[in-house]
Protein backbone atom coordinates (compact mmCIF):
# COMPACT_ATOMS: atom_id res chain seq x y z
CA UNK A 1 0.00 0.00 0.00
CA UNK A 2 2.60 2.52 1.18
CA UNK A 3 6.33 2.30 0.76
CA UNK A 4 9.00 4.70 2.00
CA UNK A 5 12.42 4.34 0.42
CA UNK A 6 15.40 5.86 2.14
CA UNK A 7 13.43 8.97 3.16
CA UNK A 8 15.28 11.84 4.84
CA UNK A 9 14.06 15.23 6.01
CA UNK A 10 16.14 18.19 7.07
CA UNK A 11 15.18 21.55 8.43
CA UNK A 12 17.36 24.64 8.35
CA UNK A 13 18.33 25.90 11.79
CA UNK A 14 20.56 28.68 12.99
CA UNK A 15 23.44 26.30 13.68
CA UNK A 16 23.18 24.51 10.35
CA UNK A 17 20.73 21.94 9.01
CA UNK A 18 19.10 19.51 11.38
CA UNK A 19 18.17 16.08 10.14
CA UNK A 20 14.87 14.93 11.64
CA UNK A 21 14.31 11.85 9.52
CA UNK A 22 17.38 9.90 8.49
CA UNK A 23 17.13 7.37 5.69
CA UNK A 24 13.87 5.72 6.73
CA UNK A 25 12.60 2.78 4.68
CA UNK A 26 9.40 1.03 5.63
CA UNK A 27 6.30 -0.59 4.17
CA UNK A 28 2.67 -0.45 5.26
CA UNK A 29 1.15 -3.59 3.71
CA UNK A 30 -2.46 -3.80 2.55
CA UNK A 31 -5.01 -4.93 5.14
CA UNK A 32 -2.63 -4.24 8.01
CA UNK A 33 -2.64 -1.93 10.99
CA UNK A 34 0.86 -0.57 11.55
CA UNK A 35 1.86 1.44 14.61
CA UNK A 36 4.92 3.68 14.63
CA UNK A 37 6.24 4.15 18.15
CA UNK A 38 9.38 5.50 19.74
CA UNK A 39 10.51 8.13 22.20
CA UNK A 40 9.36 11.73 21.96
CA UNK A 41 11.37 13.78 19.50
CA UNK A 42 12.23 10.68 17.48
CA UNK A 43 10.56 12.01 14.32
CA UNK A 44 7.24 10.09 14.41
CA UNK A 45 4.96 13.05 13.71
CA UNK A 46 7.29 14.37 11.03
CA UNK A 47 7.09 11.02 9.28
CA UNK A 48 3.27 11.22 9.31
CA UNK A 49 3.40 14.74 7.84
CA UNK A 50 5.77 13.52 5.11
CA UNK A 51 3.27 10.79 4.20
CA UNK A 52 0.35 13.25 4.09
CA UNK A 53 2.37 15.64 1.92
CA UNK A 54 2.47 18.47 4.43
CA UNK A 55 6.26 18.22 4.35
CA UNK A 56 8.39 17.11 1.39
CA UNK A 57 11.35 14.81 1.92
CA UNK A 58 14.78 16.23 1.23
CA UNK A 59 15.82 12.78 0.01
CA UNK A 60 14.23 9.44 -0.80
CA UNK A 61 10.94 8.42 -2.46
CA UNK A 62 7.42 7.67 -1.25
CA UNK A 63 5.23 5.20 -3.16
CA UNK A 64 1.48 4.77 -2.71
CA UNK A 65 -0.24 1.85 -4.45
CA UNK A 66 2.82 1.58 -6.66
CA UNK A 67 2.81 5.21 -7.74
CA UNK A 68 5.65 7.59 -6.85
CA UNK A 69 3.85 10.36 -4.91
CA UNK A 70 6.95 12.10 -3.55
CA UNK A 71 6.34 15.25 -5.58
CA UNK A 72 2.56 15.37 -5.12
CA UNK A 73 0.97 17.96 -2.85
CA UNK A 74 -1.48 17.45 0.01
CA UNK A 75 -4.64 17.66 -2.13
CA UNK A 76 -3.44 15.18 -4.74
CA UNK A 77 -2.39 12.67 -2.11
CA UNK A 78 -5.75 13.07 -0.35
CA UNK A 79 -7.58 12.45 -3.62
CA UNK A 80 -5.52 9.33 -4.24
CA UNK A 81 -6.69 7.92 -0.91
CA UNK A 82 -4.52 9.12 1.95
CA UNK A 83 -6.35 10.42 5.03
CA UNK A 84 -4.58 12.13 7.90
CA UNK A 85 -5.75 12.93 11.42
CA UNK A 86 -3.97 15.86 13.02
CA UNK A 87 -2.41 15.47 16.44
CA UNK A 88 -3.79 18.91 17.38
CA UNK A 89 -7.11 19.36 15.58
CA UNK A 90 -7.68 22.64 13.77
CA UNK A 91 -10.49 24.99 14.83
CA UNK A 92 -12.70 26.85 12.39
CA UNK A 93 -15.03 29.73 13.10
CA UNK A 94 -18.32 29.24 11.29
CA UNK A 95 -17.65 25.76 9.89
CA UNK A 96 -19.96 23.27 11.53
CA UNK A 97 -19.19 19.69 12.44
CA UNK A 98 -21.51 18.44 9.71
CA UNK A 99 -19.84 20.70 7.11
CA UNK A 100 -16.46 19.23 7.93
CA UNK A 101 -17.76 15.66 7.78
CA UNK A 102 -19.48 16.41 4.46
CA UNK A 103 -16.29 17.82 2.97
CA UNK A 104 -14.40 14.78 4.24
CA UNK A 105 -16.88 12.34 2.71
CA UNK A 106 -16.63 14.19 -0.62
CA UNK A 107 -20.33 13.74 -1.29
CA UNK A 108 -23.72 15.16 -0.42
CA UNK A 109 -24.16 13.49 2.92
CA UNK A 110 -27.46 13.57 4.79
CA UNK A 111 -27.43 14.75 8.39
CA UNK A 112 -28.16 11.19 9.44
CA UNK A 113 -25.20 10.00 7.38
CA UNK A 114 -22.92 12.54 9.05
CA UNK A 115 -24.26 11.54 12.46
CA UNK A 116 -23.23 7.94 11.89
CA UNK A 117 -19.56 8.96 11.86
CA UNK A 118 -19.94 10.89 15.11
CA UNK A 119 -21.67 7.95 16.75
CA UNK A 120 -18.78 5.78 15.62
CA UNK A 121 -16.40 7.89 17.73
CA UNK A 122 -18.71 7.72 20.73
CA UNK A 123 -20.31 11.15 20.44
CA UNK A 124 -23.97 11.86 20.85
CA UNK A 125 -24.37 13.05 17.27
CA UNK A 126 -27.49 15.14 17.84
CA UNK A 127 -25.64 17.35 20.34
CA UNK A 128 -22.72 18.05 18.05
CA UNK A 129 -23.73 17.93 14.41
CA UNK A 130 -24.70 21.62 14.17
CA UNK A 131 -21.97 22.93 16.48
CA UNK A 132 -19.18 25.03 15.05
CA UNK A 133 -15.73 23.44 15.08
CA UNK A 134 -14.42 26.24 17.27
CA UNK A 135 -12.98 26.90 20.68
CA UNK A 136 -16.30 26.11 22.37
CA UNK A 137 -15.46 22.41 21.95
CA UNK A 138 -13.07 20.72 24.36
CA UNK A 139 -9.79 19.17 23.26
CA UNK A 140 -11.26 15.67 23.58
CA UNK A 141 -14.35 16.57 21.57
CA UNK A 142 -12.25 18.13 18.79
CA UNK A 143 -10.05 15.07 18.74
CA UNK A 144 -12.99 12.73 18.26
CA UNK A 145 -14.43 14.95 15.53
CA UNK A 146 -11.01 14.87 13.87
CA UNK A 147 -11.09 11.10 13.88
CA UNK A 148 -14.68 11.13 12.57
CA UNK A 149 -13.53 13.19 9.57
CA UNK A 150 -10.92 10.55 8.80
CA UNK A 151 -13.53 7.78 9.08
CA UNK A 152 -15.76 9.75 6.71
CA UNK A 153 -12.97 9.83 4.13
CA UNK A 154 -13.16 6.05 3.81
CA UNK A 155 -9.58 6.26 2.56
CA UNK A 156 -7.27 3.46 1.41
CA UNK A 157 -4.67 4.60 3.94
CA UNK A 158 -5.66 6.33 7.18
CA UNK A 159 -2.85 7.98 9.15
CA UNK A 160 -3.45 9.01 12.77
CA UNK A 161 -0.89 11.18 14.52
CA UNK A 162 -1.02 10.42 18.26
CA UNK A 163 -4.78 10.00 18.47
CA UNK A 164 -4.57 9.66 22.25
CA UNK A 165 -2.87 13.02 22.79
CA UNK A 166 -5.03 15.50 24.65
CA UNK A 167 -7.95 13.23 25.46
CA UNK A 168 -9.17 11.88 28.77
CA UNK A 169 -9.06 8.28 29.83
CA UNK A 170 -12.75 7.65 29.18
CA UNK A 171 -12.44 8.91 25.62
CA UNK A 172 -9.33 6.81 25.22
CA UNK A 173 -11.24 3.61 25.99
CA UNK A 174 -13.68 4.61 23.32
CA UNK A 175 -10.91 5.34 20.88
CA UNK A 176 -9.47 1.87 21.25
CA UNK A 177 -12.88 0.49 20.26
CA UNK A 178 -12.92 2.75 17.21
CA UNK A 179 -9.55 1.38 16.07
CA UNK A 180 -10.58 -2.20 16.86
CA UNK A 181 -13.64 -1.73 14.64
CA UNK A 182 -11.53 -0.19 11.90
CA UNK A 183 -9.17 -3.16 12.18
CA UNK A 184 -12.08 -5.58 11.71
CA UNK A 185 -13.29 -3.85 8.55
CA UNK A 186 -9.89 -3.11 7.09
CA UNK A 187 -10.51 -4.85 3.71
CA UNK A 188 -8.55 -3.24 0.90
CA UNK A 189 -7.21 -0.54 3.16
CA UNK A 190 -4.47 0.07 5.71
CA UNK A 191 -4.12 2.01 8.94
CA UNK A 192 -1.03 3.76 10.22
CA UNK A 193 -1.08 5.06 13.79
CA UNK A 194 1.60 7.12 15.48
CA UNK A 195 1.39 6.18 19.14
CA UNK A 196 3.31 4.87 22.08
CA UNK A 197 0.24 3.68 23.93
CA UNK A 198 0.53 0.05 24.95
CA UNK A 199 -3.15 -0.63 24.18
CA UNK A 200 -2.79 0.69 20.66
CA UNK A 201 0.40 -1.31 20.17
CA UNK A 202 -1.56 -4.37 21.31
CA UNK A 203 -3.90 -4.17 18.32
CA UNK A 204 -1.12 -3.60 15.77
CA UNK A 205 -0.23 -6.14 13.11
CA UNK A 206 3.18 -4.60 12.76
CA UNK A 207 5.23 -2.20 14.83
CA UNK A 208 7.93 0.23 13.74
CA UNK A 209 10.20 1.79 16.36
CA UNK A 210 11.56 5.17 15.34
CA UNK A 211 14.39 6.70 17.33
CA UNK A 212 16.57 9.69 16.46
CA UNK A 213 14.97 9.77 13.02
CA UNK A 214 15.95 6.19 12.20
CA UNK A 215 14.10 2.90 12.20
CA UNK A 216 15.41 1.03 15.22
CA UNK A 217 13.19 -2.00 14.82
CA UNK A 218 10.31 -3.14 12.66
CA UNK A 219 8.36 -6.33 12.33
CA UNK A 220 5.29 -8.24 13.49
CA UNK A 221 3.88 -7.19 16.87
CA UNK A 222 4.81 -10.50 18.49
CA UNK A 223 8.47 -9.85 17.76
CA UNK A 224 8.74 -6.13 18.41
CA UNK A 225 6.37 -5.52 21.33
CA UNK A 226 8.30 -7.58 23.94
CA UNK A 227 11.40 -5.55 23.13
CA UNK A 228 9.78 -2.16 23.75
CA UNK A 229 7.60 -3.01 26.77
CA UNK A 230 8.47 -0.88 29.76
CA UNK A 231 10.31 1.69 27.64
CA UNK A 232 8.96 5.11 26.56
CA UNK A 233 7.89 3.38 23.33
CA UNK A 234 5.11 1.45 25.10
CA UNK A 235 3.35 3.20 27.95
CA UNK A 236 0.15 2.30 29.77
CA UNK A 237 -2.97 4.45 30.20
CA UNK A 238 -1.94 5.20 33.79
CA UNK A 239 0.94 7.08 32.24
CA UNK A 240 -1.64 9.33 30.59
CA UNK A 241 -3.15 10.19 33.94
CA UNK A 242 0.15 11.03 35.53
CA UNK A 243 1.07 13.04 32.45
CA UNK A 244 -2.17 14.98 32.69
CA UNK A 245 -1.30 15.79 36.26
CA UNK A 246 1.94 17.21 35.03
CA UNK A 247 4.14 14.76 36.97
CA UNK A 248 5.60 12.83 34.12
CA UNK A 249 6.75 13.70 30.63
CA UNK B 1 -44.21 49.86 -13.38
CA UNK B 2 -42.57 46.80 -14.86
CA UNK B 3 -39.17 45.55 -13.71
CA UNK B 4 -36.57 44.42 -16.23
CA UNK B 5 -34.36 41.35 -15.85
CA UNK B 6 -31.47 43.22 -14.19
CA UNK B 7 -33.83 44.76 -11.65
CA UNK B 8 -35.38 41.37 -10.94
CA UNK B 9 -31.92 39.85 -10.44
CA UNK B 10 -31.01 42.62 -7.97
CA UNK B 11 -34.23 41.95 -6.06
CA UNK B 12 -33.35 38.28 -5.79
CA UNK B 13 -29.87 39.13 -4.46
CA UNK B 14 -30.95 41.61 -1.81
CA UNK B 15 -34.32 40.32 -0.66
CA UNK B 16 -34.57 36.72 -1.92
CA UNK B 17 -37.60 38.01 -3.77
CA UNK B 18 -38.72 35.99 -6.77
CA UNK B 19 -42.24 37.34 -6.95
CA UNK B 20 -44.23 40.01 -5.17
CA UNK B 21 -43.68 39.49 -1.42
CA UNK B 22 -46.37 38.53 1.06
CA UNK B 23 -47.50 41.20 3.47
CA UNK B 24 -46.74 44.88 3.16
CA UNK B 25 -44.12 46.03 0.68
CA UNK B 26 -42.71 48.93 -1.26
CA UNK B 27 -40.38 48.41 -4.19
CA UNK B 28 -38.33 51.41 -5.25
CA UNK B 29 -36.61 51.33 -8.61
CA UNK B 30 -34.50 54.20 -9.99
CA UNK B 31 -36.14 56.64 -7.59
CA UNK B 32 -39.64 55.60 -8.67
CA UNK B 33 -42.18 53.51 -6.84
CA UNK B 34 -42.48 50.18 -8.65
CA UNK B 35 -45.09 48.72 -6.36
CA UNK B 36 -46.62 49.15 -2.90
CA UNK B 37 -49.07 47.40 -0.64
CA UNK B 38 -50.26 48.29 2.84
CA UNK B 39 -52.07 45.77 4.99
CA UNK B 40 -54.69 46.11 7.72
CA UNK B 41 -51.93 46.47 10.33
CA UNK B 42 -49.09 47.99 8.34
CA UNK B 43 -49.57 51.28 6.59
CA UNK B 44 -47.02 52.67 4.15
CA UNK B 45 -47.33 56.31 3.08
CA UNK B 46 -45.02 58.58 1.10
CA UNK B 47 -43.39 61.52 2.83
CA UNK B 48 -44.35 64.89 1.47
CA UNK B 49 -41.38 67.02 2.50
CA UNK B 50 -38.52 64.71 1.49
CA UNK B 51 -38.10 61.51 -0.50
CA UNK B 52 -39.07 58.47 1.53
CA UNK B 53 -41.84 56.74 3.45
CA UNK B 54 -43.49 56.41 6.81
CA UNK B 55 -44.21 52.83 7.78
CA UNK B 56 -46.66 52.50 10.64
CA UNK B 57 -47.06 49.15 12.30
CA UNK B 58 -50.11 48.87 14.56
CA UNK B 59 -49.65 47.77 18.20
CA UNK B 60 -49.71 44.00 18.77
CA UNK B 61 -49.33 43.16 15.09
CA UNK B 62 -47.95 39.62 15.05
CA UNK B 63 -45.96 37.63 12.50
CA UNK B 64 -46.22 40.13 9.70
CA UNK B 65 -43.50 41.33 7.40
CA UNK B 66 -42.53 44.47 5.50
CA UNK B 67 -40.28 44.36 2.45
CA UNK B 68 -38.80 47.64 1.20
CA UNK B 69 -36.13 46.80 -1.39
CA UNK B 70 -34.42 49.44 -3.52
CA UNK B 71 -32.80 48.88 -6.90
CA UNK B 72 -30.70 51.26 -8.97
CA UNK B 73 -29.72 50.56 -12.56
CA UNK B 74 -29.25 54.08 -13.88
CA UNK B 75 -25.71 55.37 -13.99
CA UNK B 76 -25.25 58.82 -12.46
CA UNK B 77 -28.29 58.51 -10.21
CA UNK B 78 -27.85 59.84 -6.69
CA UNK B 79 -30.58 59.77 -4.09
CA UNK B 80 -31.15 60.30 -0.39
CA UNK B 81 -34.18 58.53 1.06
CA UNK B 82 -35.69 58.84 4.52
CA UNK B 83 -37.73 55.94 5.81
CA UNK B 84 -39.29 56.04 9.27
CA UNK B 85 -40.66 52.97 10.99
CA UNK B 86 -43.13 53.38 13.83
CA UNK B 87 -43.47 50.00 15.48
CA UNK B 88 -46.41 49.82 17.90
CA UNK B 89 -46.31 48.37 21.40
CA UNK B 90 -46.06 44.60 21.55
CA UNK B 91 -45.78 44.15 17.78
CA UNK B 92 -43.63 41.34 16.38
CA UNK B 93 -42.51 41.95 12.79
CA UNK B 94 -39.88 41.19 10.20
CA UNK B 95 -38.55 44.11 8.15
CA UNK B 96 -36.48 43.33 5.08
CA UNK B 97 -34.67 46.25 3.48
CA UNK B 98 -31.77 46.21 1.10
CA UNK B 99 -30.30 47.91 -1.89
CA UNK B 100 -28.93 46.55 -5.12
CA UNK B 101 -27.02 48.71 -7.60
CA UNK B 102 -26.15 47.66 -11.12
CA UNK B 103 -23.97 50.34 -12.66
CA UNK B 104 -22.88 49.76 -16.24
CA UNK B 105 -22.04 53.38 -16.95
CA UNK B 106 -19.16 55.66 -16.18
CA UNK B 107 -20.84 57.83 -13.57
CA UNK B 108 -21.29 57.00 -9.90
CA UNK B 109 -24.60 55.60 -8.68
CA UNK B 110 -25.40 56.34 -5.07
CA UNK B 111 -28.16 55.50 -2.62
CA UNK B 112 -28.14 56.93 0.88
CA UNK B 113 -30.91 55.35 2.90
CA UNK B 114 -31.65 56.88 6.26
CA UNK B 115 -33.77 54.54 8.37
CA UNK B 116 -35.23 55.54 11.70
CA UNK B 117 -36.89 52.99 13.95
CA UNK B 118 -39.19 54.00 16.76
CA UNK B 119 -39.76 50.74 18.55
CA UNK B 120 -42.62 50.59 21.06
CA UNK B 121 -42.74 48.89 24.45
CA UNK B 122 -42.07 45.16 24.37
CA UNK B 123 -42.11 45.13 20.58
CA UNK B 124 -39.86 42.76 18.65
CA UNK B 125 -38.32 43.77 15.33
CA UNK B 126 -36.14 41.61 13.17
CA UNK B 127 -34.46 43.79 10.57
CA UNK B 128 -32.54 42.32 7.64
CA UNK B 129 -30.56 44.56 5.31
CA UNK B 130 -28.57 43.29 2.35
CA UNK B 131 -26.41 45.29 -0.01
CA UNK B 132 -25.24 44.15 -3.38
CA UNK B 133 -23.56 45.72 -6.37
CA UNK B 134 -22.89 44.58 -9.93
CA UNK B 135 -22.18 46.01 -13.37
CA UNK B 136 -19.03 46.42 -15.41
CA UNK B 137 -19.04 50.23 -15.69
CA UNK B 138 -16.29 52.45 -14.34
CA UNK B 139 -18.82 54.44 -12.29
CA UNK B 140 -18.74 53.62 -8.57
CA UNK B 141 -21.55 51.91 -6.69
CA UNK B 142 -21.99 53.81 -3.46
CA UNK B 143 -24.24 53.02 -0.51
CA UNK B 144 -24.34 55.06 2.67
CA UNK B 145 -26.91 53.65 5.05
CA UNK B 146 -27.74 55.58 8.18
CA UNK B 147 -29.72 53.78 10.84
CA UNK B 148 -31.17 55.28 14.00
CA UNK B 149 -32.89 53.07 16.52
CA UNK B 150 -34.98 54.30 19.46
CA UNK B 151 -36.08 51.47 21.72
CA UNK B 152 -38.75 51.73 24.41
CA UNK B 153 -38.78 49.56 27.55
CA UNK B 154 -38.52 45.84 27.05
CA UNK B 155 -38.23 45.99 23.28
CA UNK B 156 -36.00 43.71 21.24
CA UNK B 157 -34.35 44.64 17.96
CA UNK B 158 -32.32 42.12 15.97
CA UNK B 159 -30.40 43.54 13.03
CA UNK B 160 -28.70 41.52 10.36
CA UNK B 161 -26.60 43.59 7.97
CA UNK B 162 -24.96 41.90 5.01
CA UNK B 163 -22.73 43.33 2.30
CA UNK B 164 -20.83 40.64 0.48
CA UNK B 165 -20.24 41.82 -3.04
CA UNK B 166 -19.83 44.65 -5.44
CA UNK B 167 -20.33 47.82 -3.40
CA UNK B 168 -17.40 50.19 -3.99
CA UNK B 169 -17.88 52.61 -1.19
CA UNK B 170 -19.91 52.43 2.00
CA UNK B 171 -20.14 54.58 5.06
CA UNK B 172 -22.54 52.96 7.48
CA UNK B 173 -23.60 54.83 10.57
CA UNK B 174 -25.78 53.18 13.17
CA UNK B 175 -26.90 54.76 16.41
CA UNK B 176 -29.20 53.33 19.04
CA UNK B 177 -30.82 54.58 22.24
CA UNK B 178 -32.12 51.93 24.59
CA UNK B 179 -34.48 52.33 27.54
CA UNK B 180 -34.80 49.96 30.49
CA UNK B 181 -34.86 46.26 29.66
CA UNK B 182 -34.45 46.85 25.93
CA UNK B 183 -32.16 44.61 23.95
CA UNK B 184 -30.26 45.19 20.70
CA UNK B 185 -28.52 42.42 18.78
CA UNK B 186 -26.49 43.31 15.70
CA UNK B 187 -24.86 40.84 13.33
CA UNK B 188 -22.88 42.45 10.56
CA UNK B 189 -21.19 40.52 7.76
CA UNK B 190 -18.99 42.28 5.30
CA UNK B 191 -16.67 41.37 2.47
CA UNK B 192 -14.74 43.87 0.38
CA UNK B 193 -12.77 43.31 -2.84
CA UNK B 194 -10.69 45.28 -5.31
CA UNK B 195 -10.31 48.92 -4.34
CA UNK B 196 -13.47 48.95 -2.19
CA UNK B 197 -13.76 50.90 1.01
CA UNK B 198 -16.22 50.25 3.82
CA UNK B 199 -16.61 52.16 7.03
CA UNK B 200 -19.01 51.08 9.73
CA UNK B 201 -19.64 53.11 12.84
CA UNK B 202 -21.87 52.21 15.75
CA UNK B 203 -22.79 54.24 18.79
CA UNK B 204 -25.11 52.42 21.17
CA UNK B 205 -26.36 54.22 24.26
CA UNK B 206 -27.66 51.99 27.03
CA UNK B 207 -29.77 54.45 28.99
CA UNK B 208 -32.07 52.28 31.11
CA UNK B 209 -31.52 49.65 33.78
CA UNK B 210 -31.13 46.18 32.32
CA UNK B 211 -30.59 47.35 28.76
CA UNK B 212 -28.31 45.06 26.76
CA UNK B 213 -26.49 45.30 23.45
CA UNK B 214 -24.47 42.79 21.49
CA UNK B 215 -22.79 44.13 18.35
CA UNK B 216 -20.86 41.52 16.38
CA UNK B 217 -19.08 42.06 13.09
CA UNK B 218 -17.42 39.44 10.93
CA UNK B 219 -15.58 40.72 7.91
CA UNK B 220 -13.17 39.78 5.16
CA UNK B 221 -11.00 42.33 3.31
CA UNK B 222 -9.48 41.06 0.07
CA UNK B 223 -7.32 42.54 -2.72
CA UNK B 224 -6.56 46.21 -1.99
CA UNK B 225 -9.74 46.95 -0.04
CA UNK B 226 -9.99 48.85 3.22
CA UNK B 227 -12.41 48.56 6.15
CA UNK B 228 -12.90 50.45 9.33
CA UNK B 229 -15.09 49.09 12.11
CA UNK B 230 -15.74 51.55 14.90
CA UNK B 231 -18.17 50.32 17.52
CA UNK B 232 -18.82 52.18 20.71
CA UNK B 233 -21.12 51.11 23.50
CA UNK B 234 -21.98 53.63 26.18
CA UNK B 235 -23.37 52.40 29.49
CA UNK B 236 -25.37 55.13 31.22
CA UNK B 237 -27.23 52.80 33.61
CA UNK B 238 -26.83 49.33 35.13
CA UNK B 239 -26.59 47.46 31.83
CA UNK B 240 -24.50 45.03 29.83
CA UNK B 241 -22.88 45.48 26.46
CA UNK B 242 -20.60 43.42 24.25
CA UNK B 243 -18.97 44.28 20.96
CA UNK B 244 -16.89 41.98 18.81
CA UNK B 245 -15.02 42.47 15.57
CA UNK B 246 -13.53 39.42 13.98
CA UNK B 247 -11.79 39.87 10.65
CA UNK B 248 -9.81 38.04 8.02
CA UNK B 249 -7.39 39.94 5.81
CA UNK B 250 -6.18 38.61 2.47
CA UNK B 251 -3.87 39.90 -0.29
CA UNK B 252 -3.27 43.60 0.48
CA UNK B 253 -6.50 44.07 2.42
CA UNK B 254 -6.39 46.46 5.37
CA UNK B 255 -8.66 46.72 8.41
CA UNK B 256 -8.83 49.16 11.26
CA UNK B 257 -10.88 48.01 14.25
CA UNK B 258 -11.73 50.57 16.91
CA UNK B 259 -13.77 48.97 19.64
CA UNK B 260 -14.89 51.51 22.19
CA UNK B 261 -16.54 51.29 25.58
CA UNK B 262 -17.71 54.05 27.84
CA UNK B 263 -19.08 53.33 31.32
CA UNK B 264 -20.91 56.15 33.04
CA UNK B 265 -22.53 53.96 35.68
CA UNK B 266 -20.83 51.77 38.27
CA UNK B 267 -23.01 48.81 37.31
CA UNK B 268 -22.41 49.01 33.58
CA UNK B 269 -20.70 45.78 32.46
CA UNK B 270 -19.09 46.29 29.07
CA UNK B 271 -16.83 43.97 27.07
CA UNK B 272 -15.13 44.26 23.73
CA UNK B 273 -13.21 41.79 21.61
CA UNK B 274 -11.37 42.38 18.36
CA UNK B 275 -9.24 40.07 16.27
CA UNK B 276 -7.72 40.53 12.83
CA UNK B 277 -5.57 38.01 11.01
CA UNK B 278 -5.03 36.06 7.84
CA UNK B 279 -6.45 32.58 7.32
CA UNK B 280 -4.46 30.20 9.49
CA UNK B 281 -2.20 27.99 7.38
CA UNK B 282 -3.24 24.92 9.33
CA UNK B 283 -6.91 25.53 8.43
CA UNK B 284 -5.99 25.38 4.75
CA UNK B 285 -3.83 22.30 5.36
CA UNK B 286 -6.63 20.48 7.18
CA UNK B 287 -9.16 21.05 4.39
CA UNK B 288 -6.56 20.09 1.78
CA UNK B 289 -6.01 16.77 3.57
CA UNK B 290 -9.75 16.25 3.04
CA UNK B 291 -9.20 16.57 -0.71
CA UNK B 292 -9.91 20.26 -1.39
CA UNK B 293 -7.56 22.43 -3.42
CA UNK B 294 -6.07 25.45 -1.71
CA UNK B 295 -8.56 27.77 -3.47
CA UNK B 296 -11.52 25.56 -2.52
CA UNK B 297 -10.30 25.42 1.07
CA UNK B 298 -10.03 29.21 1.18
CA UNK B 299 -13.58 29.54 -0.13
CA UNK B 300 -14.96 27.11 2.49
CA UNK B 301 -13.20 28.94 5.30
CA UNK B 302 -14.51 32.35 4.19
CA UNK B 303 -18.04 31.08 3.53
CA UNK B 304 -18.14 29.51 6.96
CA UNK B 305 -16.69 32.61 8.61
CA UNK B 306 -19.29 34.87 7.01
CA UNK B 307 -22.22 32.52 7.62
Amino acid sequence: MLKLENVSFQVAEERGDKEIIRGVSLTVPENKLVVITGPNGGGKSTLARLIAGIETPTEGRIYFKGEDITDLGITDRARRGIAYAFQTPVRFKGIRVKDLIRIASGKQLSTAGACAYLSAVGMCARDYIDREVNASLSGGELKRIEIATVLARGAALSVFDEPEAGIDLWSFQNLIEVFENMRKTIQNSSILIISHQERILNIADEIVVLKDGKVEAQGPREQVLPRVMGTPSAVSECHMISRKGGIDA
Amino acid sequence: MKLDEIQKRLLREIADLHTVPEGAYNIRSNSQMAGRRSTANIEITSKTDVSGMDIRIAPFTKNESVHIPVVLTQTGLKEVVYNDFFVGEGADVLIVAGCGIDNCGNQDAQHDGIHRFYVGKNAHVKYVEKHYGSGEGTGKRILNPGTEVYQEEGSLVEMEMVQIKGVDDTVRTTTAELKAGAKLLVRERLMTHGQQRAISTYVVNLNGAGATADVVSRSVARDDSYQKFDAKIVGNAPCSGHTECDSIIMDNGRILAVPGLEANDLDAALVHEAAIGKIAGEQLTKLMTLGLTEAEAEEQIINGFLQ
